[in-house]
């Protein structure tokens, strides 16, 4: 196995583990987000939803499982990608045109994926702790409408949104790109597809604060 | 001589790998049909006039094919024009007055041998792990005789214009040779003289790459926007998708 393990430490193998628990991730927001929307029902629907999952508890274990697994790989790898590559390039120039040839999001991944990894944290502590304690006898509309309406807590929500979005307009096309799927016909429509996911996913995850800080049951 | 343009250099002096570098400011009133690199020979001979140590840079061919001249120059490699190596940047793209940073390529693979020239040595060493195709020696074939279609003949082309210059390092926020490694890869992996050691030369580039401290590639593409050749970045994207299919496909399970 000596083989696979120098794979998966070489500089492409730690890029690929990234790409792949990336798509992973990507996927798995899409399905989070949908879930999400139901909020917009009232508190029936979403309710509803979130017995719906219930019922299929078992199998909702051995994802959550299975996601935890892929977000420890991808956060892990990605702040060791991060440190050895530090290590690359110990000095940095006095002047440094970066912006003249790179976009600020390809620069930022570690900074934005730090952010998300903190409100990564405090979303379970916050929503998944307190609902999988609860024995499922918890009213989650409450809770999750509750924390909503707090200012604190839902800009915090709204500027990790955006900076998720962030994080997904770079990692979208970079995770094709690592696959080794850039095409001179194909590429550019890859990007404006991750740019317009991103958005979308920024959009969709935020705008749920936004409704209930100002508009619900106004 | 009227016309001439007066600048202000920051340039990073070093005198040994070891020794700490500073920045040291110079006048200098130059033709603006002067390139970088004349600038800084009428520099270094004004320094020398005045018993001063020289400049130290690196420099040969002077028409952008060799890639041995390379510096930083306001933070971009080659200096601020796109696909030319610093000997091609004339001095008519400054502005009178302006302040000029010069600093040598920065990357832990490429440690410094004296104020501007670096040691691009961990290039060459890529190169001795796989970068060449084994021929036997005797009469060369009919070279009808290895149809190659004109677009693929034209893509090995692009990669093969890579100089090695090591702007592609030296921009990377990682100090990655991605840009560098995949050219060489793509270049002889699209072609039929490449294909016998198209595996282990994916495999033992990469590897020598890693081992001699070259970082990670994160996909900002500033290599490409900063390379004098123009080599794209989907060099790279190729060298992955090489690299994956060499280590599931190779026999080799040593390393």
């Amino acid at each position: 196995m000596s083989w696979f393990w120098q794979f998966t430490n070489s500089s492409i193998g730690k890029k690929l583990t990234m790409a792949f628990t990336g798509i992973l991730l990507i996927i798995f927001l899409i399905i989070h987000l949908a879930g999400n929307l139901s909020l917009y029902g009232g508190e029936k629907a979403f309710n509803s939803y979130a017995g719906t999952l219930e019922i299929v508890k078992p199998l909702i274990r051995i994802i959550e499982i299975l996601l935890a697994l892929i977000f420890i790989l991808h956060i892990f790898n990605g702040i060791r990608v991060w440190w050895e590559n530090k290590k690359s390039k110990p000095i940095d120039y006095a002047i440094n045109a970066k912006s003249k040839n790179s976009t600020l999001f390809s620069r930022t991944m570690i900074h934005t994926g730090v952010v998300v990894f903190i409100f990564l944290i405090i979303h379970l502590v916050t929503f998944w702790y307190p609902y999988n304690a609860g024995g499922g006898e918890l009213n989650l509309y409450q809770l999750v409408s509750g924390r909503f309406s707090d200012p604190i807590y839902g800009w915090f929500y709204i500027v990790a949104m955006l900076l998720l979005g962030f994080h997904l307009n770079h990692g979208f096309q970079s995770a094709f790109q690592t696959m080794g799927w850039n095409h001179k016909k194909y590429f550019s429509l890859i990007q404006l597809i991750g740019t317009i996911y991103a958005t979308l996913i920024a959009i969709g995850f935020a705008s749920l604060p936004i409704y209930f800080l100002y508009f619900h049951g106004r | 001589m009227n016309n001439n343009l007066n600048l202000k250099l920051k340039v990073w002096r070093q005198s040994n790998p070891k020794a700490v570098g500073a920045f040291v400011d110079y006048n200098v009133s130059v033709s603006p049909d002067a390139s970088f690199l004349e600038m800084l020979d009428e520099l270094n001979n004004e320094l020398e006039k005045n018993n001063q140590e020289p400049v130290v840079f690196e420099s040969d061919c002077r028409e952008g094919i060799c890639g041995t001249c390379g510096m930083v120059i306001n933070g971009e490699p080659h200096g601020p024009l796109r696909k030319i190596a610093t000997c091609q940047l004339h001095m008519r793209n400054f502005k009178d007055g302006q302040t000029i940073w010069v600093e040598p390529f920065r990357a832990k693979a490429f440690p410094i041998i004296k104020d501007l020239a670096v040691d691009r040595s961990a290039f060459d060493k890529i190169i001795q792990a796989g970068g060449y195709i084994s021929v036997n020696t005797g009469s060369a074939q009919d070279a009808n005789a290895l149809p190659i279609s004109k677009d693929i003949a034209s893509d090995a082309f692009d990669s093969a214009a890579c100089i090695g210059c090591g702007a592609c390092v030296a921009t990377c926020k990682n100090g990655s040779a991605m840009l560098f490694v995949s050219a060489k890869v793509t270049q002889f992996a699209l072609l039929p003289q490449g294909q016998p050691e198209r595996q282990q030369r994916a495999e033992a580039m990469v590897a020598k790459m890693d081992e001699l401290g070259f970082g990670s590639c994160s996909n900002t593409y500033a290599c490409e926007a900063e390379c004098p050749k123009g080599i794209s970045v989907r060099n790279i994207a190729k060298l992955n998708h090489e690299y994956l299919s060499a280590k599931c496909k190779s026999t080799n399970v040593e390393a």
